[in-house]
């Protein structure tokens, strides 16, 4: 589903994030990209959601490579991607039921879809009885809960997650990482970073290290 | 496949009709600045627009005087009655004149005594001073002012005339002045539109800058620029339609103020004329004209700034 192939980064600062990193996620596999900060994960995943892209070496995601894409294709090719951020990226003049309808909107799919749809997916995230509020309202978790909504309710078969739990203590951590487990359960191919290795190393996934913008020594390449 | 077809037309007019009340909604949350710009767009409309009101009223009194190019030919004294009649032939012939009238100079006389009240006096001079004279209409209104003034020089160089004389001189001047203001209006027009232009810009670059957050929220959940345009194009829509209808409302209210006195004046010359408003027109053109501008203005901030907003 996301390959990489001998890809490397170098920004205008001539700092070189990412060098000679390869790697591959199956359709529908759950995993977690960890390292210190600094280690290259959030250019990694803006490598895969193009709001980067690679000096060199070939991205594919979903069967599309991601250097051929061109400027204008980029909108769509994002559709197919959910992301969650670490500092949630809602819109706060608008309600929870339309920031999680904004992919929705942005789709032009009709208004009872969006009613139909919009209300499952806060349902998931258990905040169906939020849905008129301002995010500002929320607390963090329910912010990130809400975030996740947004994410997923275009049904894409991509979920990349940036550091989601960073802001959140333990519990709700937990919660939040189980939530992306049920998303995986029904296929969608799950990406994670984070820094929080206490949280992960019990769950029962790979994990893809990074230590310096390469692949962390101790790493099996499948 | 049709049915489908009209589906689309529909929902896609249902979201345009979404993003248009939508901007709308978003000027109405912040009643005082938006009012602020509009009375701006307004007050920049208006004022070339009450200008050309001002100016087609002017038009309209001037132009009553059809005969603006109506010439008189002060005969020479010493012409007897046969020569007079024989010039009035060979002058009908020419080109471009009309209707050629004759008054003796005893008949100049009648008229002038009856005009000046002067009787008495005419009475003590020995002889009568004042010339036979010819009046001449063109063989149509409105020729080219080169014509007219190539016909004057002609009949000027004729030996029998001593003087040829271009009666409405005076409503010609005023039409040149008028067609000088008429320039200077559009010109002032131009410019002030031009303002327009930039307020609209400035507007919508500032809620560009505002919105920097949210638009590229957008852009990572797949929107494309057409989509994140839309609303800020209808936001330029509805400055320039209100601004219009703004600058409509100004002027009726500064011509309800003026033509109180206007008639005042006009009835003080023994005239009838009151102002035209040309309100439907302007009803018309105003908002018109503004919604072009807005819109323009929006889409040339919204090309400018858009591009460089990417998430970073």
């Amino acid at each position: 589903m996301i390959q990489f192939m001998d890809v490397y980064k170098r920004y205008a600062n001539r700092h070189e994030a990412l060098s000679g990193l390869s790697f591959e996620l199956q359709k529908g596999e759950m995993a977690f990209l960890t390292g210190h900060s600094g280690a290259g994960k959030s250019t990694l995943l803006k490598l895969i959601a193009l709001i980067e892209r690679s000096t060199h070496g070939q991205v594919f995601v979903n069967d599309q490579n991601l250097s051929r894409l061109s400027k204008s294709k980029i909108p769509y090719y994002r559709r197919q991607i959910g992301l969650v951020f670490q500092d949630h990226n809602l819109l706060h003049d608008r309600t929870v039921f339309d920031n999680v309808a904004l992919p929705l909107v942005i789709e032009g799919e009709n208004h009872r879809e969006i009613g139909r749809r919009v209300r499952a997916s806060l349902d998931k995230v258990g905040l169906l009885s939020k849905e008129r509020q301002l995010p500002i309202a929320l607390s963090g978790g329910e912010q990130q809960r809400v975030g996740i909504a947004r994410a997923v309710v275009s049904r894409p078969p991509i979920l990349l997650a940036d550091e989601p739990t960073g802001n959140l203590d333990p519990d709700l951590s937990r919660d939040i990482m189980q939530l992306f487990e049920q998303f995986n359960q029904v296929g969608v191919t799950v990406f994670i970073a984070t820094h929080d290795l206490e949280l992960v190393k019990a769950m029962p996934y790979r994990h893809i290290a990074l230590e310096g913008g390469r692949l962390a020594p101790s790493q099996t390449q499948p | 496949m049709k049915k489908r077809f009209s589906l689309n037309v529909k929902s896609y007019l249902l979201r345009h009709l979404q993003v248009m009340l939508f901007s709308l909604g978003r000027l109405w949350r912040q009643p005082f600045s938006s009012l602020m710009t509009v009375a701006v767009i307004g007050f920049a409309l208006a004022l070339p627009a009450g200008l050309f009101v001002l100016l087609q009223n002017v038009n309209h009194v001037s132009g009553e005087w059809d005969d603006a190019s109506q010439i008189s030919l002060f005969l020479e004294q010493d012409l007897s009655e046969k020569q007079i009649q024989q010039l009035q032939k060979k002058i009908v012939t020419w080109p471009n004149v009309g209707e050629v009238n004759y008054q003796t100079a005893a008949q100049s006389l009648d008229e002038f005594r009856t005009l000046s009240g002067l009787g008495s006096l005419l009475d003590s001079l020995p002889d009568n001073p004042l010339p036979a004279v010819m009046t001449l209409f063109p063989a149509e209104n409105n020729l080219p002012d080169d014509v007219i003034q190539s016909l004057l020089h002609d009949l000027s160089a004729l030996p029998e005339v001593a003087q040829a004389q271009l009666d409405m001189a005076w409503l010609q001047r005023l039409r040149s002045i008028n067609k000088l203001l008429e320039r200077g209006i559009s010109l002032l027009g131009l410019l002030l539109s031009l303002s327009v232009l930039l307020v609209i810009g400035n507007t919508i670059r500032l809620s560009i800058l505002n919105r920097q957050s949210e638009i590229k929220v957008m852009k990572l959940v797949g929107a494309t620029d057409r989509f994140i345009r839309r609303p800020f194009l209808y936001t330029g829509f509805w400055y320039g339609f209100i601004g219009g209808l703004f600058a409509w409302g100004t002027l009726l209210l500064v011509l309800s103020l003026l033509s109180q006195p206007i008639q005042h004046l006009a009835s003080l010359y023994g005239s009838e004329f009151s102002l035209q408003w040309f309100a439907g027109l302007l009803f018309f053109y105003l908002p018109l004209v503004g919604i072009f501008l807005g819109i323009f203005g929006a889409w040339l901030a919204v090309g400018r700034h858009l591009h460089a907003i990417e998430p970073n």
